[in-house]
């Protein structure tokens, strides 16, 4: 117990190598990464937390860097969340996004943290709200999450982020695209980056014309502001459109909105996990299962009933 | 060892342009199952110390071809025990003259693989010689 204080009180006073090692406890589901996150959990909740999200190769990496960078600039302790994809066939991942912050590395208000998603869908790593809340903690007073490069339906961002960025470039699409459901609902802010690339002017007219016709939604309208992140250009409007954010959704109640929902949404998926885990051993510990499996596939049951079945011996209604 | 998968830094210290042989190994080592984190090209030691312990890796592995190994990968050491690190695993890679060698593991560079090196060796070494 007195360890476990001892943790808490180092994670607080800024001390990298135990942060570290704590989100590497988190990550790993390690039994200690349950009690210092509940310990913790009281220190949390002053950092703003910014999801930075878009398809890959769009610049989601660089602009992180370059955002950071202006926040130190204003004299503001940095936190940066990168995940990337790890695979399914060998659980291995190489975790790039280091690569465009090297300058930043050892700046000691920035704390850079790779991910792999380890399994999880939604272009998030299955801890990555964990790696968050210790960073927050920390110290560090905006937490950028870098999502994997996403398609269209990775929305999971919004469940843990304050404010969404959605990081657009020019030639990947026709005005269609911009109609579809799914990610491009979810920004506060669009940035249209490469926007010294043939197509910025259309890709700009496209994404306002979908926001005329977003109908009523609470907050801002979403911004479409152009940036070259490779050069820093627009970087320091993106940072200001930030802050107005952060403050108008304050001042209506939708920051506090969103994080009464978000928690919620956290709760939710931790009992989806446990009853996951608890789904594995039933099946795993079935005997039956392979059996049910040769009827199944000789249709002398259903999925429908072998559903039923061992959702009444889980006590599921 | 448990099961929990092993994070390896791949580095490139020092001004040195050529990084096929890093991106083979971080490519062997992902297919090997484990999150390797690349740093990209011209690292200073200070940024492959402060890259090493805010992803609180296992492994540390750094390639050169420039010939400044004996300046580069000692100071990375040196770093790394002034943070008080001392259970992450650190190897070398590149051209490395086999005389350099021994200098170079007093320094706490615990593996040197030179060119011809297969990557099975590579994944062996680290999953039979992790420190924690």
């Amino acid at each position: 117990m007195r360890e476990l204080g001892l943790t808490i009180d180092k994670i607080i006073a800024g001390d990298v190598r135990t942060a570290s090692r704590v989100i590497s406890f988190a990550e790993n589901e390690d039994a200690r990464a349950a009690h210092i996150l509940k310990a913790l959990f009281a220190h949390t909740g002053r950092a703003k937390v910014i999801g930075i999200t878009g398809a890959p190769g769009s610049g989601k990496s660089t602009l992180t860097d370059k955002l950071a960078k202006e926040m130190r600039r204003r004299d503001k302790k940095v936190g940066i969340v990168a995940v990337d994809p790890t695979s399914p066939f060998t659980g291995g991942a190489i975790l790039g996004d280091r690569i465009r912050m090297s300058s930043l590395a050892t700046d000691p208000g920035v704390f850079i943290r790779s991910m792999g998603t380890r399994g999880q869908l939604g272009g998030l790593a299955k801890n990555t709200m964990s790696a968050v809340r210790i960073l927050d903690a920390f110290g560090c007073d905006y937490i950028f999450i870098e999502t994997v490069g996403v398609g269209q339906s990775e929305v999971d961002i919004i469940k843990l982020a304050d404010l969404v960025l959605i990081v657009n470039v020019p030639g990947l699409g026709d005005d269609i695209q911009a109609i579809k459901a799914g990610l491009m609902e979810i920004g506060d802010i669009m940035v249209v980056n490469k926007a010294d690339k043939e197509g910025a002017d259309r890709l700009v007219i496209e994404l306002e014309t979908m926001l005329d016709f977003r109908g009523e939604q609470e907050g801002l309208r979403p911004p479409v502001l152009r940036t070259i992140a490779q050069d820093g250009e627009g970087v320091p409007t993106l940072c200001d459109q930030i802050d107005i954010h952060f403050e108008h959704n304050q001042k209506i109640g939708l920051l506090e909105k969103r994080r009464r929902r978000n928690l919620r949404l956290e709760v939710e998926n931790l009992l989806l996990d446990r009853f996951t885990r608890r789904m594995r051993q039933v099946i795993t510990a079935a005997d039956e299962m392979d059996n049910l499996t040769e009827s199944l596939y000789n249709r002398e049951t259903d999925p429908y009933t072998v559903a039923e079945t061992l959702g009444e011996s889980m006590k599921l209604p | 060892m448990s099961d929990r998968t092993i994070r390896v830094l791949i580095a490139k210290p020092g001004l040195d342009g050529h990084d096929r042989g890093a991106k083979v190994i971080a490519r062997a080592l992902r297919d090997a199952g484990m999150e390797v984190i690349y740093t990209g090209l011209r690292q200073t030691p200070e940024q492959i110390v402060a890259a090493a312990v805010q992803e609180d890796v296992d492994v540390l592995g750094m390639s050169i071809l420039s010939g400044a190994h004996n300046t580069l990968f000692p100071k990375v050491t040196a770093l790394l025990k002034e943070q008080g690190v001392d259970d992450v695993l650190v190897f070398g890679g590149g051209v490395i003259p086999d005389e350099d060698i021994p200098f170079l593991k007093g320094h706490g560079i615990e593996a040197i693989f030179t060119p011809g090196t297969s990557t099975e060796d590579v994944i062996a070494y680290i999953q039979n010689n992790l420190k924690r």
